[in-house]
């Protein structure tokens, strides 16, 4: 089982950019690209744990409690921060598209030249 | 390329990505063996260092803190081409939050959702507060609360009071926290510069009692500054994308549904 958590990583990849090429609507493109990034945390995570460690916080607990890494940890908030952007910007180019062309299909929107 | 040939493209690569995938990760140590010298390093140290038990966020605002300051930037950056995308483009006009169609049955906001929304929407915001000025003790910091604080702002659209939602969020509040909350940062940082110290140094006093409010020097404080502007941030994206939905094209009635008409004038 000690692969489990990536091949999960490699299965979330892999259905968000099946949704990605098949998706006939930008909004439904878009939730496909943030499966595909949710991957990365999932993959960040696996990568810092550390056999029953507990999470890096040591308010109440001694500092000498085995941990699991909290660099990745930090850098899966960066990650979700930099989600939350790109996807509020893309979400507004969708509606861009759509008040200049009327439609949220992808093969459609390649046919106008804009 | 016909829809076919682009899944049976998709199929080969996805198959040689997945190969690549297990390949890399049949060389990773394993669940659960993290090999890494950083966390451990940091973890040994960040207590002693910081006065800080919140570990991540002391990784977050204090040893990578130059790397959060373009973080935040993103977000504000994020925040201000989404103002940009959707200006209000020729031929459009706001309508009022009003309904035209005044003989539509549309289905009220329920009671019970308008009382839980709005007992929720103080809460919120106080719990967005205290997240946001306790990462140096528990496992919370700015992004976190900004964003709770803006879902107790959010929380008051839900209710189905539209006009008090659009009262709560004055383009000149918003600017100004927003300004507040990326500039903060940077001033802290400058601060410290000021100082003779390096960009972003923890020159504030770390107190004596680790996870104590008052310990971890800038961390807190950069940590609020981050709140107020994610917060900032928050409500003004979605802000933005609920207020398009009272655009309209001028000289069609059916709004944007109809096609390029509108498009043209919007160049």
């Amino acid at each position: 089982m000690q692969i489990f958590p990536f091949l999960v990583v490699a299965w979330i990849v892999a259905v968000g950019l099946y949704g990605l090429v098949t998706s006939r609507d930008l909004i439904h493109q878009i939730v496909c690209l943030i499966v595909v990034q949710s991957s990365t945390y999932v993959l960040l995570l696996a990568v810092g744990y550390v056999t029953g460690g507990i999470a890096p916080y040591f308010y109440d607990i001694s500092p000498h409690t085995t941990a699991v890494d909290p660099v990745v940890q930090a850098l899966a908030l960066t990650d979700v921060v930099v989600e939350a952007a790109v996807t509020a910007l893309l979400l507004s180019f969708a509606i861009q598209a759509h008040k200049r062309f009327g439609t949220l299909d992808p093969h459609q929107l390649a046919e106008f030249k804009g | 390329m016909t829809p076919r040939q682009r899944l049976c493209l998709f199929a080969v690569a996805i198959a040689g990505l997945v190969a690549c995938y297990l390949w890399a990760f049949s060389g990773l140590p394993g669940f659960g063996r993290y090999p890494g010298p950083y966390g451990n390093v940091i973890l040994k140290n960040a207590i002693t260092q910081t006065n800080s038990t919140g570990v991540v966020s002391t990784i977050n605002f204090e040893y990578r803190g130059f790397d959060t300051v373009g973080e935040e930037f993103i977000l504000f950056a994020s925040a201000a081409g989404m103002s940009v995308v959707l200006r209000r483009l020729r031929g459009e006009h706001d309508t009022s939050p009003f309904d035209e169609a005044a003989n539509r049955q549309l289905p009220r906001t329920s009671g019970p959702l308008r009382i839980v929304t709005l007992l929720l929407a103080g809460p919120l915001v106080l719990l967005g507060w205290w997240l946001a000025t306790h990462a140096q003790a528990n496992p919370s910091g700015g992004f976190q609360g900004g964003v709770v604080i803006a879902t107790g702002i959010m929380a008051v659209y839900l209710s189905g009071e539209f006009l008090a939602f659009r009262r709560l969020r004055p383009a000149a509040v918003l600017d100004a926290a927003e300004a507040i909350g990326a500039g903060g940062f940077v001033l802290t940082g400058i601060a410290a510069v000021a100082q003779d110290l390096p960009f972003l140094y923890n020159f504030i006093p770390l107190g004596t009692v680790p996870g104590a409010v008052s310990s971890g020097g800038t961390i807190a404080l950069i940590s609020f500054c981050v709140g107020i502007e994610v917060a900032a941030a928050f409500v003004l994206i979605i802000g933005e994308l609920l207020d398009q939905t009272l655009l309209r094209s001028t000289g069609s009635s059916t709004g944007g549904s109809t096609g390029r008409g509108t498009g043209k004038a919007g160049r």
